[in-house]
């Protein structure tokens, strides 16, 4: 049984990409076969997140207009041969693409893969719409603000409006000493307003800016957003993980230092 | 710890909590702020006709409701209107 999930967020700049280049990966590492599918026509970049933009011939619009055939499109990862991408295109616009033409694309995906992950562009208009229109499922990524958590709020109204069958939150990019000194939205208090279940929570880490430089995500490394990531691909296939302490980072020092403080 | 918490004035992100609160329920309900304050003033024209009641004290919101039907949570608009006198010129 394959399943067709769609990652988007209403505002741009929360980690859409990022998140769908590591969960990609990290569901390719469970051994699974996934696709990754950019459909934010025009504005194309999880080719580069995941390393593979000298390797493009032919694009998402090209399949739709039947310029090549689906296999000669897709791009199979280095070190994963069992996840591809389908990159966008840049030089076109959003409509070059229907929904309806989506969802034929993606049920022809669904017999050759497992997972079928739609990365969505930002904003409510037609690209939402096309990357939306096949999925059975969603992850809502939103950051603990003010705007990105309106946005998502609005996003899930859509969904919810559109039938989504299954509809999950990632709460990206969290700051546990902000939110210790009171100065950024718990994670209880983001799931209270947003009333969706939580997947996953990632921290704010340097390491995700060092992975997107060199074109390789970081899921399943030893960093705290790596883990992070990769305990939201086991949730993803049904498995139940505990959420980790974002705090371990610390070290043995600031581990003892807590001790003395109780 | 617990004592400064006492003397700390409240944090931003028990703002932005607040705020987003405020700002989710008039997106939901499709209700700008200006239609709210609307529906506020009608009904303290409406409910005046009949008794005396406190519009300052007056206070509309739409939240969400356990359905009656038992499946899931439905929008509701809730008021609450203290009343100063009953006996304020009943309707013939």
């Amino acid at each position: 049984m394959s399943e067709v999930i769609v990652i988007t967020s209403g505002k741009g700049g929360v980690g859409k990409t990022t998140t769908t280049a590591n969960v990609g990966m990290g569901l390719a590492m469970l051994n699974k076969k996934v696709v990754m599918i950019d459909t934010d026509i025009g504005l194309r970049n999880l080719d580069v997140v995941l390393g593979l933009e000298n390797r493009i011939v032919y694009n998402l619009v090209d399949v739709v207009e039947g310029k090549c055939r689906l296999k000669q499109a897709l791009i199979k990862h280095k070190k994963y041969p069992e996840l591809c991408l389908l990159p966008s295109a840049q030089t076109r616009d959003k409509d070059a693409v229907t929904p309806e033409q989506m969802v034929e694309l993606v049920n022809e995906l669904r017999e050759e893969f497992d997972y079928v992950l739609l990365d969505c562009p930002a904003g409510i208009e037609q690209g939402f719409k096309n990357a939306v229109a096949g999925a059975d499922r969603a992850l809502v990524v939103t950051t603990p603000e003010v705007s990105a958590i309106r946005d998502a709020d609005r996003i899930v109204g859509l969904l919810e409006a559109g039938e989504m069958k299954k509809i999950d939150l990632i709460i990206n990019r969290i700051r546990m000493d902000m939110v210790k000194r009171g100065d950024m939205l718990k994670v209880e208090d983001v799931c209270d307003i947003l009333s969706i279940n939580l997947i996953g929570v990632v921290p704010d880490d340097e390491q995700i800016v060092v992975a997107t430089n060199q074109g390789e995500p970081l899921v399943g490394g030893s960093s705290l957003a790596g883990q992070a990531y990769y305990n939201i691909c086991s949730r993803i296939l049904g498995e139940e993980v505990p959420f980790m302490d974002l705090d371990a980072k610390k070290g043995l020092i600031g581990k003892l230092k807590d001790l003395f403080k109780k | 710890m617990k004592l400064m918490d006492l003397f700390r004035k409240k944090g931003s992100g028990e703002v932005a909590k607040d705020r987003l609160k405020f700002i989710l329920v008039s997106d939901r309900s499709n209700c700008s702020p200006e239609i709210m304050e609307m529906i506020k003033n009608d009904i303290i024209e409406v409910i005046s006709k009949y008794m005396d009641i406190d519009p300052q004290g007056l206070d509309i919101q739409i939240t969400e409701t356990e359905s009656e039907g038992g499946n899931g949570t439905v929008p509701a608009l809730f008021a609450n209107i203290p009343i100063k006198d009953m006996k304020h010129r009943p309707p013939r």
